[in-house]
């Protein structure tokens, strides 16, 4: 692999996350539980929505062949997706949609962390950029958890209920594979495994401040990141985001 | 308007009341511990609910669309501008506050349809070009109203105003924006404009509501300045901004009347087709069952959500007294 | 929920049904980068003090940093016969496309 190929990848997976998530959450606008929420959500998917515009606009830079962030995100087929099966998962109840957000928040803050003694300037500059957005994404998504966990018995289980359904997607996160170790290796990003303890502590704090169990099982789906595998959901969602591109080659909107 | 028929209620003739009526003709802000008439209060409670729930409603013929953006850039735009509604509806809501109802009050009279919402949002968003016509022609129609209801008499109501025609303008002009791309665009996507413009032009005149000669309600509403202008004044107003920028795009307003007239100074067009626009108030519009499914939908969905965070705010306080 | 200086009113009659679990609602007051102190902008409903702030930074500032937010429950506020400012508003500097002016609008279209 090729030191560019890989950094391509990296910075498609960062985009790619960001995207895909942001897209999800945008599913909620005007229909979240109360007001002040759908506010809310709207503005973390703007943030990343924002961020894929930097992500993806890099990885176009250090592709060379031409291609805009938005070349990137509307017309690639799924298989060229690079973001990680817990970002494509389904909103679920809000409650599965706010668990999501902040597994991927408390991993997004300890990468973009790292991204900063990045030794790409330009890598290191949009984690700047975005570690401050994502500070605030994870105080609410994790305090929503946490009022969630300890509310009443009904949303304590669903909680309960998300956080079971979503821990398999959170090994994948920390996974290093050939991309991964040629990023350590070059600087650019952090090694994956050292974030886990970090994570761990993190995620602990709240989801024990939430009276959630964390599930007893390491099993980890694999395969969203690499392109391998993703899930089904993965297709239908780029059938709305990259629809009028595709059917209208060419158009400017 | 996005207050549409807005029943006003009448006022009494006692001494009070005419001591209110000279504060509002002095020009005063009336303010919520201030004295008013019952029938202030309750016309205003409906008009700032309607009003609100229009924002509310109003997201969903947007947001329809928003997955679907065509560009990055235009997704975050569009998502703004739906997120802008919802706050929008977030600030009349507590202006409606101030009169002694609950935003959730509100809310239940909007899902069980004792209050209604504006006739435009029950239309269909069909294709992108209706991202710019709904922007251009929707938001352009509600401004009309708006700007002037700065000025209204009850402080609250004027202030949120203000914050919203602030945030308002770049709306229209987003709206706007994407009819430029458009009709400039492929032979497609000007199909798209057109048609957009054929759907959505009566729909947007229908807005401003019937002729002020059979509205019974807009005399009192005026004398009380939550009424600032009458329908046809602004409807008169918007034909006149609006058609030259249909001419400037190149589209053809779907009105073969449409005339200039010297002698009014404004143009000459064609009355919306009342019936439909009663049919639709009665919940006969193409997507009043839709509409009030999702936010039905989204209410009941989110009650265990509203009652967790509230269940969880009593213990946290309930554990600080044991604490202290 | 009103106090007797409360600055809302009794809320009326209509609400003999069993007590609902509505979110109590906040006003919300804001000094921005160069304010010298903080004003009131608006109010919203939040199950607590820590949402309120967060739901103030979410829909009255869309989240600018630098702000200092103060909230309070509407309830606790006592209140003359007001007669305050019209709330101001900034939107955020990195959300560009919030400003009329981001959008080019040719002058043959005329005000907008």
């Amino acid at each position: 692999m090729t030191d560019t190929t890989a950094y391509f990848e990296f910075l498609c997976r960062m985009g790619d996350n960001t995207l895909v998530l942001g897209h999800r959450v945008s599913e909620w606008c005007g229909h979240a539980p109360i007001l002040e929420e759908d506010i809310a959500l709207a503005n973390t998917a703007l943030d990343m929505i924002g961020q894929t515009q930097m992500w993806l606009g890099l990885a176009g830079e250090v592709e060379g062949e031409g291609r805009s962030a938005d070349d990137i995100a509307m017309l690639r087929d799924a298989w060229d997706f690079r973001n990680c099966l817990l970002c494509e998962q389904p909103n679920g109840d809000f409650g599965q949609t706010m668990m999501r957000q902040f597994l991927f928040d408390a991993w997004h803050l300890a990468m973009l962390t790292e991204l900063q003694n990045s030794s790409e300037q330009r890598v290191a500059e949009i984690a700047a950029k975005a570690i401050k957005e994502v500070q605030y994404h994870v105080e609410r998504s994790g305090d929503t958890v946490i009022a969630l966990g300890d509310g009443t018995a009904q949303s304590h289980e669903r909680m309960q209920k998300a956080l079971n359904l979503l821990w398999p997607y959170v090994g994948e996160l920390f996974t290093p594979d050939a991309v991964d170790t040629a990023m350590a290796e070059a600087g650019i990003a952090p090694d994956l495994t050292k974030l886990r303890v970090g994570f761990d502590t993190h995620i602990g704090q709240v989801l024990s401040e939430a009276t959630l169990a964390i599930p007893d099982s390491n099993f980890a789906h694999q395969g969203g990141k690499s392109g391998f595998q993703h899930s089904e959901h993965l297709g239908h969602i780029l059938t709305q985001m990259q629809w009028l591109q595709r059917a209208y080659p060419g158009a400017s909107w | 308007m996005y207050a549409q028929m807005v029943k006003s209620e009448s006022t009494d003739e006692s001494a009070e009341a005419i001591a209110f009526q000279a504060r509002i003709d002095a020009g005063e802000k009336i303010e919520p511990k201030d004295w008013m008439p019952a029938g202030y209060r309750k016309t205003l409670i409906r008009q700032m609910g309607q009003h609100a729930h229009s924002e509310i409603v109003g997201q969903l013929p947007e947001g329809n669309w928003i997955t679907r953006a065509p560009t990055l850039e235009r997704k975050a735009i569009l998502l703004a501008k739906v997120q802008d509604e919802a706050g929008h509806g977030l600030y009349l809501y507590c202006g409606a506050e101030t009169l002694g109802v609950t935003r959730d009050e509100l809310t239940e009279m909007l899902l069980d349809g004792r209050m209604k919402y504006s006739s435009i949002f029950n239309y269909p968003t069909l294709t992108w070009a209706d991202m710019g016509a709904v922007g251009w022609l929707v938001d352009g129609a509600a401004i009309m109203n708006q700007v002037p209801l700065q000025r209204t008499s009850y402080g609250p109501y004027a202030r949120a105003m203000v914050r919203i025609c602030k945030e308002e303008s770049f709306h229209q002009r987003q709206g706007y924006d994407i009819m430029m791309k458009m009709a400039n665009g492929t032979p497609a996507q000007k199909k798209m404009a057109q048609d957009a413009l054929n759907r959505l032009w009566f729909p947007s005149l229908m807005m401003f509501g019937p002729s002020d000669a059979e509205s019974t309600h807009s005399e009192q509403s005026m004398k009380w300045k939550i009424k600032m202008n009458t329908n046809d004044e602004l409807r008169q107003k918007f034909v006149d901004q609006t058609v030259p920028q249909a001419e400037y795009l190149g589209l053809t307003v779907p009105d073969k009347t449409l005339k200039w007239n010297d002698e009014k100074g404004g143009y000459d067009f064609a009355e919306p087709n009342w019936d439909e626009f009663f049919e639709v108030l009665k919940g006969n519009g193409p997507c009043n069952t839709e509409r009030l499914a999702a936010r039905n939908k989204a209410w009941d969905d989110g009650k265990w959500v509203r009652d967790g965070m509230m269940a969880h705010a009593e213990k946290r306080k309930i554990r600080k007294v044991a604490a202290e | 929920m009103s106090s007797p200086n409360s600055a809302y009113p009794e809320t009326p009659a209509t609400q003999t049904k069993a007590k609902r679990q509505e979110w109590p609602l906040w006003e919300v007051f804001i000094r921005g980068q160069h304010g010298m102190s903080h004003r009131h902008v608006g109010s919203l409903h939040a199950p607590d003090e820590e949402m309120a702030i967060k739901n103030a930074r979410d829909v009255y500032t869309r989240r600018n940093e630098g702000v200092s937010i103060w909230v309070v429950e509407a309830r606790h506020i006592a209140a003359s016969s007001p007669s305050e400012k019209g709330p101001l508003y900034e939107p955020s500097e990195s959300k560009v496309y919030r400003h009329p002016t981001f959008f080019d609008i040719p002058d043959e279209v005329g005000a907008m």
